[in-house]
């Protein structure tokens, strides 16, 4: 179910150059059950921004009902979220959207996890998931830069972890596509969000593998009533058959929309 | 509640709120929120004849106190409108009023005939003032002879009453209010979003796929509030205001200019429980004001001779 609620700021920090990790408390974390999920983020009370803001769940902790999201302060809206001290409150409307289906991957199996960027953070609690259903995990980040990179050591505490940077300032030097077949990465389920360049390339790579790509979109309402964050089908690209980002995805199978 | 209660042609409204086409889909993503029959009205979406996939993302984009849409009226279509969203409407205990949009004036006759025909469609709002779309809507909207013609047509097929939405994009939007009024219109509501552009500072292009969107929320109210204050002082027909309305002193504000009902359309992407929480909050504002009932703030701003509203202060 989705709720309302104003949550309050237990931690806020910058773990890279301009990426914060923020951890809120409230009662609405009690619904927050797939990893993928995101939140929509009223930044402030003013009217400017007036649109909330879409970031990924990147860590639930139901038992003492916190959650960490890990967002780039960029424009207006999240650069005023990094301003957040301890104490303050953030209203929050979530949890929203579909995750990613962790029951896809059996036990035993392997599963691949390939971030871009801020694409990164929603994977942290799916990787913590599929652990726990003992699948194996491998984990490709790619980044702008070495002063970008995050979480590389809370990864590679759970599977094998490469970090790819564009510039090769930090591990591997090229793009994430890269790195899985230089290492010659074998998996059975890949599970990726990032930019949408290299969601492309990742579902046209494996065709026939099971694929979960998370998409992003620029939003209105977050829930669906405002048909902002649409997109095309697959086996109906120029119908009138269309997917929501906010409601149906941001998580969709590989093949079913048009990225 | 009765303070709240007001009746305008075809609509008897338990209180004067309503959200806006557009803003609201059918429905369905507030019922999550709350009871969808504490509401006065809902403006449905768009509906056309045929299903509209609308316009390439992005868009929407985010403006100083406001935001740019560019949706291009996607919907499924009368048929599906009908038998699915409306009938799904039916469970709750308000009126529906079904924003009729089109390309050519065929559209518009065939969209009002049939959803007028539907149980719980209570009025039909008119959309000639889509700026999204490419044809129609908006030559509608800004000829007010073409106006006339099309409302004229639109009455004559309608088993409920018609309200006609009025532009902004005009220079002259009292003669546009007149000229529907002559052919019939029942009611106006009015405004729809103002034309208006971003561009993206890395890259110099337009944030929309579309390049143009239509300008809402905050940054439009005191375009509304003065469009709404110089056509009530010239027709003799009911005014559903709406443009940035997000608080029950917004609503005073409208109903000050000229407006005898309130839509609220942005303000629901922001808080989706804003309709009912300004709802409750207007009977207090009410008293505090010293008004007895809410149509006694109706064209405050200008009726002569109007008893002081602060007395109590
Ligand atoms: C489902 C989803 C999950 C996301 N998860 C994360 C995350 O975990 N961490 C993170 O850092 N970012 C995430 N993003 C991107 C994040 O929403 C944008 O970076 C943020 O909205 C930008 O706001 P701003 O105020 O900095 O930028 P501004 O440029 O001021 O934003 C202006 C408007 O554009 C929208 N916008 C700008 N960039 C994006 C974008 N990339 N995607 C969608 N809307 C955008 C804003 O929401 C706002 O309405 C996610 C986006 C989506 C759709
Ligand atoms: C995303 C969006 C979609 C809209 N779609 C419609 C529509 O289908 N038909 C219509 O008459 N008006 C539409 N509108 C206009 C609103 O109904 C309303 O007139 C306008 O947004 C001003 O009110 P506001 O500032 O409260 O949003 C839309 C507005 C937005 C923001
Ligand atoms: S953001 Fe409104 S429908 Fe998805």
């Amino acid at each position: 179910m989705i709720r309302n609620e104003e949550c309050i700021v237990l931690s806020n920090q910058e773990i890279a150059h301009n990426i914060f990790e923020l951890t809120l408390k409230g009662e609405l974390v009690q619904q927050m059950n797939e990893p993928g999920q995101f939140v929509h983020l009223k930044v402030s009370g003013s009217v400017d921004p007036l649109l909330r803001r879409p970031i990924s769940i990147a860590k639930i902790d139901q038992e003492n009902n916190m959650f960490t999201m890990i967002f780039r302060a960029e424009g207006n809206g999240t650069k005023l979220l990094a301003q957040k001290k301890v104490g303050d409150v953030v209203d929050v409307l979530g949890p929203l959207g579909n995750g990613f289906p962790v029951e896809e991957a059996k036990a035993g199996s392997t599963a691949l996890l390939v971030g871009g960027g801020i694409g990164v953070p929603p994977l942290y609690e799916l990787s913590l998931r599929l652990k726990e259903r003992n699948v194996n995990v491998i984990h490709v980040l790619g980044f702008a830069t070495k002063d970008a990179v995050f979480y590389e050591e809370k990864f590679s505490e759970l599977g094998e972890t490469y970090v790819v940077t564009v510039d090769g300032s930090h591990g591997e030097k090229g793009f994430v596509t890269d790195v899985i077949s230089a290492q010659n990465l074998s998996f059975d389920t890949l599970y990726t969000c990032g930019p949408t360049p290299m969601l492309r390339a990742l579902e046209a790579t494996y065709p026939e593998k099971n694929v979960y790509l998370s998409l992003e979109e620029r939003m209105g309402c977050g829930i669906g009533a405002c048909f902002a964050c649409v997109c095309r089908t697959q086996d109906d690209p120029t119908g009138y058959t269309y997917k929501k980002v906010c409601t149906d995805g941001p998580v969709f199978k590989g093949g079913e929309v048009l990225i | 509640m009765s303070q709240l209660a007001v009746n305008l042609p075809g609509l008897q409204l338990k209180n004067p709120i309503m959200p806006a086409s557009g803003c609201f889909g059918f429905g369905r993503e507030y019922s999550q929120f709350y009871d969808l029959s504490t509401l006065g009205s809902i403006m449905i979406k768009a509906t056309t004849v045929e299903p509209r996939f609308g316009n390439p993302t992005p868009r929407v984009a985010e403006t100083t106190a406001g935001m740019l849409n560019a949706i291009g009226l996607q919907n499924p279509g009368l048929k599906k409108v009908i038998n699915e969203e409306l009938a799904w409407l039916d469970q709750f205990d308000v009126p529906i009023i079904a924003n009729v949009a089109g390309s050519l004036e065929e559209d518009y006759i065939e969209v009002a005939r049939e959803i007028s025909k539907v149980s719980n469609v209570h009025a039909l709002e008119l959309n000639i003032s889509c700026p999204n779309v490419k044809t129609g809507g908006i030559a509608f909207g800004t000829i007010p002879e073409v106006a006339k013609e099309l409302t004229k047509k639109v009455k004559e097929v309608s088993s409920v009453p018609v309200y006609v939405k009025l532009s902004p994009n005009v220079s002259n939007i009292v003669e546009m209010a007149k000229a529907v009024e002559a052919g019939g219109a029942d009611g106006l509501t009015m405004i729809n979003t103002l034309i208006g552009m971003r561009l993206d500072l890395k890259t110099g292009k337009p944030v929309l796929a579309n390049n143009t969107g239509g300008l809402s929320g905050p940054a439009i109210k005191p375009v509304a509030i003065r469009m709404i204050y110089e056509v009530s002082q010239h027709v003799n027909i009911p005014i559903i205001g709406m443009g940035g309305v997000q608080s029950a002193e917004d609503v005073i504000e409208f109903f000050y200019a000229g407006a005898s009902a309130v839509a609220v359309g942005t303000a629901n992407f922001v808080d989706p429980l804003v309709c009912p929480k300004i709802i409750e909050e207007l009977p207090a504002l009410l008293d505090e004001l010293g008004f007895d009932h809410i149509s006694e703030c109706t064209g405050r701003s200008w009726k002569k001779n109007e008893k002081l509203a602060y007395h109590r202060a």
